[in-house]
């Protein structure tokens, strides 16, 4: 992919994002910080190929403490909002 | 141009995949009701965006493995345990990860540029495209990491609220700013270690010195500021990694942060360099005030005369703030309100979007406690109907409720919108004491109108003996 591809998947995914947010409802305001913290971490994809790759020890090792770094995030915020989310079911069926 | 060392189309379509179900996972966030189907897809986007990267990439799968569980250990625990109170300090926790996240993967990618694809095979350096793109990504990681630290500390208490400012900030600060975008320019030319590094201790720095200035009552900008940061150092480093699943992650994260910054700012009204020049707000609900105001009179009710009141009423608001949060008094007020509903009493709450400490952060609280959502209201929802309610139950919120922001242009609170709960009939103010003066310290004329009873004590206890007085 050259440059100007890469550039214009992010500023279409910009866009969408304007959107999307805009139509999340402000009592879900917590939820999305918590699973935009979770998706965010994909960055781990970063951490696997450093972690993957021969050539230098310092680049794996910093590879690995990423993965874990990223894998407490990804974990932990996906669980978190899925907590939350369960917070806001149980009222459904009482209401 | 370059290109990553000939990504097969299998996965770069995986990973646009997970990168739409990524959207799909926000997007579920418009109503409770899609939300949890949403998480779900969030979940799947990421399996499928590991499972790729980890067949595109065979070696070294046992240590990935147990980085992975030592990471999802910890993770795992701490959500499940987490108190709901503790979210903001969580959130902005798990932001420091992403930043120091994103710092370690561009050192990984710029001592191992070959491993990442972005070595130029004919000079033996980094492409001078993917220097910029990375010096941008661990900038962003690193202001992510130490900012998010300091909001961390002053979130959970472990750093006072009241803001710290250093003499000649602005100067140091931007001066900081320039010299890290000036050497990223300068990395084009040069990718020598020291540039790197440089750039990345610097980026500490600022990071640190931009959220000490601000105050407790600013908090909820800065941890949406903080995620959208987030955002754009995945998204810089999706850019170096011809990644398009972190390339749309990082922009819904960026676009999402930024925009919940702008609400927040605009709940309080105030510009958003204003926050970042910091200076506003102080330490937890007591803080400041006590100087030099004129001694007003003020009228003094007990559990006894709210239960006997609120009894009476058709309908009562309960308006929260951050005191209900810092006592706990979620729960207790639930009860109250079913004790109330079960006497006939409509009850109402009403959410400023900046009560408490980050943005929701109200309504994720009365929905631990079980309070029905629909039952819970916005401002622009439910701000006309004060004028026709009973009570106005206000419960550890301060500035969202004063009128100066309507008529006091001296104010530094003024053109705030705020929550009219002098229009109701009577109002009930719980506060610890006639001391503190919320974050803005400004006084508030509701504590001293007719139609007015203070009842001080700590939030929870005054719930609790209400509605012990009630049954």
């Amino acid at each position: 992919m050259d440059f100007i591809s890469i550039l214009s998947i992010f500023v279409l995914a910009c866009f969408v994002g304007y959107y999307v947010v805009w139509s999340v409802t402000p009592a879900l305001h917590t939820p999305l910080m918590a699973v935009t913290n979770a998706i965010s971490s994909v960055i781990i994809v970063g951490a696997l190929i450093a972690s993957a790759a021969q050539g230098s020890v310092y680049a794996k090792y910093l590879g690995l403490v990423a993965v874990v770094f990223a894998s407490v995030n990804i974990f932990g915020g996906f669980a978190v909002t899925a907590r939350m989310l369960a917070m806001y079911k149980k009222k459904e069926r009482k209401s | 141009m370059h290109q990553l060392a000939a990504t097969p189309a299998w996965a770069s379509l995986a990973y646009l995949v997970s990168g739409i179900l990524f959207i799909l996972a926000l997007r579920g966030l418009s109503s409770p009701a899609s939300s949890r189907r949403g998480n779900r897809f969030g979940m799947a986007g990421m399996l499928i965006a590991v499972a790729t990267t980890l067949v595109l990439h065979g070696t070294g799968r046992a240590e990935i493995a147990i980085a992975i569980a030592i990471g999802g250990a910890i993770g795992s625990v701490t959500a499940r345990k987490i108190a709901m109170t503790d979210m903001p300090q969580l959130v902005a926790a798990f932001h420091s990860l992403v930043g120091l996240a994103a710092v370690l993967v561009a050192g990984a990618a710029f001592l191992n540029p070959e491993a990442f694809g972005i070595l130029d095979e004919a000079t033996g350096h980094i492409h001078n495209v993917s220097r910029i793109e990375m010096g941008l990504g661990v900038a962003i990681g690193a202001i992510t990491f130490s900012g998010s630290v300091i909001a961390f500390l002053k979130l959970n208490g472990n750093m006072s609220g009241k803001p710290i400012m250093l003499p000649g900030r602005h100067v140091i600060n931007l001066g900081t700013l320039v010299a890290i975008l000036g050497l990223i320019g300068y990395f084009v030319t040069d990718d020598a270690h020291w540039v790197f590094f440089t750039v990345t201790a610097l980026s500490f720095v600022i990071g640190f010195l931009l959220i000490i200035p601000i105050g407790g009552a600013d908090m909820p900008v800065v941890v949406s500021m903080l995620n959208s940061y987030s955002g754009w150092a995945a998204a810089a480093m999706g850019f170096t990694l011809h990644n398009s699943a972190m390339i749309i992650t990082g922009a819904l994260v960026g676009s999402s942060g930024a925009i919940l910054s702008y609400i927040m700012c605009k709940a309080m009204n105030r510009s958003f360099i204003s926050v970042i020049a910091g200076g506003f707000g102080g330490d937890s609900a007591a803080a400041g005030g006590g100087d030099a105001k004129e001694q007003r009179p003020w009228k003094r009710g007990s559990a006894d005369d709210a239960a006997f009141l609120m009894g009476q009423a058709e309908q009562v608001i309960i308006v929260p703030g951050y005191g209900m949060a810092v006592s706990q008094a979620q729960h207790a007020l639930r009860e109250m309100g079913d004790v109330l509903k079960a006497a006939g009493v409509r009850v109402k709450y009403a959410i400023h979007p900046v009560a408490g400490r980050m943005p929701g952060h109200m309504n994720v609280l009365l929905a631990e406690a079980n309070v029905p959502y629909d039952e819970v209201f916005e401002l622009e929802d439910i701000n006309s109907e004060f004028a026709q309610t009973d009570i106005a139950f206000v419960i550890g919120a301060n500035d969202v409720t004063n009128p100066a922001a309507k008529t006091d242009k001296t104010s530094p609170i003024y053109g705030m919108p705020i929550l009219d709960v002098e229009k109701a009939k009577t109002v009930l103010f719980v506060k610890r004491s006639m001391e503190g003066v919320g974050y803005a310290g400004v006084d508030n004329d509701v504590f001293y109108m007719g139609s007015t009873m203070m009842l001080l004590g700590d939030a929870k206890k005054m719930v609790e003996e209400i509605v012990k007085t009630m049954n």
